[in-house]
């Protein structure tokens, strides 16, 4: 054990989609960095060995929806619980979108957010500022600053952009930067005061419903945008049917554009709230099965390119109220990996699809050079255990948000190891 | 976990009383059969009987009530029970109390049964969940969600006048779409076997889902109205003109207000029920509120005796006073 830095993973099965390996092999890290993968690495210097046999070795996941809570409101979570919480379940990158207290709409936050980081953070956070000033949709952000501070994208949220012209203006802007555009679709009228998907359950429930064309026609304005001003998009938290099909035939035109779902929009549907399950409280809502099902087939058939957790820890008050008064978001990082690991046990999706969709695909979006494991790149690793059979408990979380409807799931993938930048950060108490 | 049916002690009786749905047509018929001798003691000299002698009943009022508050506090006084009335306007939990802390707060004066009104759907069920395992709630109406001692009374009325649930054609006329005691209403008539729901609005009074709850839908009143046996029209909330629901009182009177004209389409031993408060000449014409097919106000008194028999079966001691009588 002389050599601390470097850290031989032997046997395990390395999965890794951006160079389309999935073989068992090992790996040698060093110095932070990938230094070899091959077959029986013999280990001359000495380093300490990590037996992955029967586990797989896969790069870090990337999540590209990943609600800090600090700053502003560190009763909900801090950088050190929930990236804790988030290397716990795999993950090694995220990025943050703008709506910490204060929002990130200028340097200032930003650099508030890099100190804090820096002193706490267990893995590598990146930050998405906001699309308009506030996120009030009325003036433009000052995308050119929030760049050079770092920021790997833009976006507005759930917050709307009513006027159709301004959202045209921040297009072109953003396009000027040339920094991606993040939308999130959901038309402000049709989804105002709504909690949960306008069905059969909203009826019985008397909730306030969000019907399918929220989304649908906020969609199909943004796109008509992006078609004309060119600027490079990515769609978020598509959660019906009805928008993986505008989604797939805008991508048959020729229009390059990206999209993701939530992880937890691929297990749950209105269904699940039950009587007035708050943990079921999300935004966009739960849908049919039928809308559940056509995710999945925009997996399948890779219309979805990305998978995020959509980690929204909250704290128990936000989530003790009648429904309608709850504030939506699924603590979701600790069960992100497995429940996206369980799609290939319930469906014939492969591992090798849905790890691309956790880790090189999201890299791509980001423009970053994670989410692999080719020879050089950082260290940021995951080994996991497929056959390791657990329950969620929420009090078991280790995230401040407890608010997890998966309670009492039963999953069979869990990790064992995580490595960032070649430090082992995680590592499953025995 | 998910879906435990959080109204029933694990014997299967009534613990809390909080939606129609979930319950089994015995325990509606079982409501029904003990309300009937309650309707009795509200007409004896000495209006009160000892059921619920020494037990402290909170009803918890976050939104305005007249009819519902005033029969719950009757009801309980009639049992003997010890009742407080708390109205808490929007402005008070605006103080920044959560509804937790004021739940524990009057659980700490050891109370035994909450009834609750609440302008949001699922508060009910709420407050069922995060009580002490002693303490019954009732639901006097969350949001659009359910209003069931509404929908019990109703059907209490419409057994007096109509024997058979079976054979019963009844048509709700109105804001479905924001209306428990719709919602209510329609599990119970299912639930109870009536031969036919008719739900009778314009669509944007209508939710999205209706046809799921297995009623069949009309927009036409006269249509809707052929032969049927029960009438039951809807409160018009004013604040349904603003946000594009309808154009104008004048119009949804003209299509949707009861009128002897259009009543005539229904069978003539057809009864007309009102949850209340009316609104004459806007769902309502007064000739048919007044008429001697309405029996609005004897749903207002069956009210109290429902009321009575829910609340002595949630706390177990309904049986007490059927032997006694």
């Amino acid at each position: 054990m002389n050599n601390t830095n470097a850290y031989l993973i032997k046997n395990g099965q390395v999965i890794d989609p951006s160079t389309g390996t999935n073989q068992v092999m090992d790996v040698l890290i060093e110095g932070g960095k990938v230094i070899q993968l091959a077959e029986n690495i013999s280990n001359n210097a000495d380093v300490p060995i990590i037996d992955a046999s029967n586990m797989i070795v896969c790069p870090g996941l990337v999540d590209l929806c990943h609600h800090l809570r600090e700053p502003g409101k560190k009763h909900k979570g801090t950088i050190a619980s929930e990236t804790y919480a988030a290397v716990s379940g795999g993950v090694t990158t995220i990025c943050c979108p703008p709506d910490t207290s204060p929002i990130i709409d200028n340097k200032a936050v930003i650099k508030l957010i890099r100190v804090a980081e820096q002193e706490k953070s267990y893995i590598n956070i990146h930050l998405m500022g906001a699309l308009t000033k506030g996120l009030e949709g009325k003036e433009l952000s000052q995308m050119n600053t929030l760049m050079n501070s770092g920021c790997v994208g833009v976006t507005n949220l759930l917050e709307p952009i009513t006027d159709t012209l301004v959202m045209r203006r921040a297009m072109e802007y953003a396009l000027t930067q040339g920094i991606t555009v993040h939308l999130y679709p959901q038309d402000y009228w049709l989804s105002r005061n709504g909690c949960a998907h306008d069905g059969a359950v909203s009826a019985r429930l008397g909730l306030s419903g969000i019907p399918e064309s929220a989304e649908t026609i906020a969609l199909l304005r943004d796109l008509e945008l992006v078609e004309l001003t060119g600027v490079k998009a990515h769609f978020s938290h598509i959660s019906s049917a009805k928008g993986i099909d505008i989604i797939r035939q805008a991508k048959q035109r020729g229009l390059d554009i990206t999209a993701d779902v939530t992880i937890n929009h691929l297990h749950l549907t209105e269904m699940d709230i039950g009587f007035f399950q708050s943990d079921c409280h999300c935004i966009p809502p739960f849908r049919t099965q039928r809308d559940k099902d056509a995710l999945i087939a925009g997996i399948q058939d890779d219309t979805i390119d990305v998978i995020v957790s959509d980690h929204q820890s909250h704290d128990a008050d936000a989530k003790l109220a009648p429904f309608p008064e709850t504030e939506p978001g699924l603590s979701s990082t600790e069960t992100y990996l497995a429940l996206a690991c369980k799609l290939t046990e319930i469906t014939t999706i492969s591992i090798d699809k849905i790890l691309s969709k956790l880790t090189c695909e999201p890299a791509k979006i980001l423009g970053l050079k994670a989410g692999t494991l080719a020879k050089d790149s950082n260290a940021d690793i995951c080994i996991f255990d497929l056959n390791s059979p657990w329950s969620v408990d929420k009090k078991q979380l280790l995230s401040v948000g407890k608010n997890t409807p998966f309670h009492g799931w039963e999953l069979s993938t869990k990790v064992k190891y995580t490595f960032v930048d070649g430090r082992c950060v995680y590592q499953q108490a025995k | 976990m998910l879906n435990k049916n959080l109204q029933l002690n694990e014997a299967g009786q009534l613990k809390h009383f909080l939606s129609i749905e979930g319950l089994k047509r015995q325990h509606l018929i079982d409501i029904l059969d003990t309300a009937e001798p309650f309707s009795n003691v509200s007409e004896q000299a000495v209006k009160n009987v000892p059921i619920l002698r020494g037990k402290t009943i909170i009803n918890l009022f976050f939104e305005a009530s007249t009819r519902t508050r005033t029969t719950f506090e009757l009801a309980a006084q009639r049992l003997s029970a010890d009742v407080l009335n708390i109205n808490i306007s929007t402005s008070a939990t605006s103080k920044g109390e959560s509804l937790m802390d004021m739940l524990h707060n009057f659980e700490s004066m050891h109370c035994d049964m909450f009834v609750v009104r609440h302008n949001q759907s699922g508060a009910a069920h709420f407050i069922a969940e995060h009580v002490s395992p002693h303490v019954s709630v009732i639901n006097a109406g969350d949001g659009c969600h359910e209003h069931p001692s509404q929908a019990m009374l109703d059907m209490f009325t419409i057994r007096r006048h109509k024997q058979d649930f079976a054979d019963l054609k009844v048509a709700i006329v109105g804001d479905i779409l924001h209306s428990r005691v719709a919602r209510s209403q329609i599990h119970a008539l299912t639930t109870l076997g009536v031969s036919e729901v008719r739900v009778v609005a314009p669509e944007t009074l209508l939710p999205n889902d209706i046809s799921s709850f297995g009623v069949h839908v009309f927009h036409n009143m006269r249509e809707a109205l052929d032969g049927v046996d029960v009438v039951i029209m809807l409160r018009l909330q004013k604040e349904r003109m603003q946000g594009a629901l309808l154009p104008s009182e004048g119009e949804y009177y003209y299509q949707y207000g009861l009128t002897p004209k259009k009543l005539a389409c229904a069978k003539k031993d057809a009864i007309v029920m009102h949850p209340g408060p009316i609104n004459r000449g806007v769902e309502i014409a007064s000739e048919v509120a007044d008429g001697p097919q309405s029996v609005i106000l004897e749903q207002v008194s069956n009210g109290i005796a429902v009321r009575m028999a829910v609340m002595a079966m949630v706390l177990g001691r309904s049986s007490k006073f059927n032997k006694a009588s």
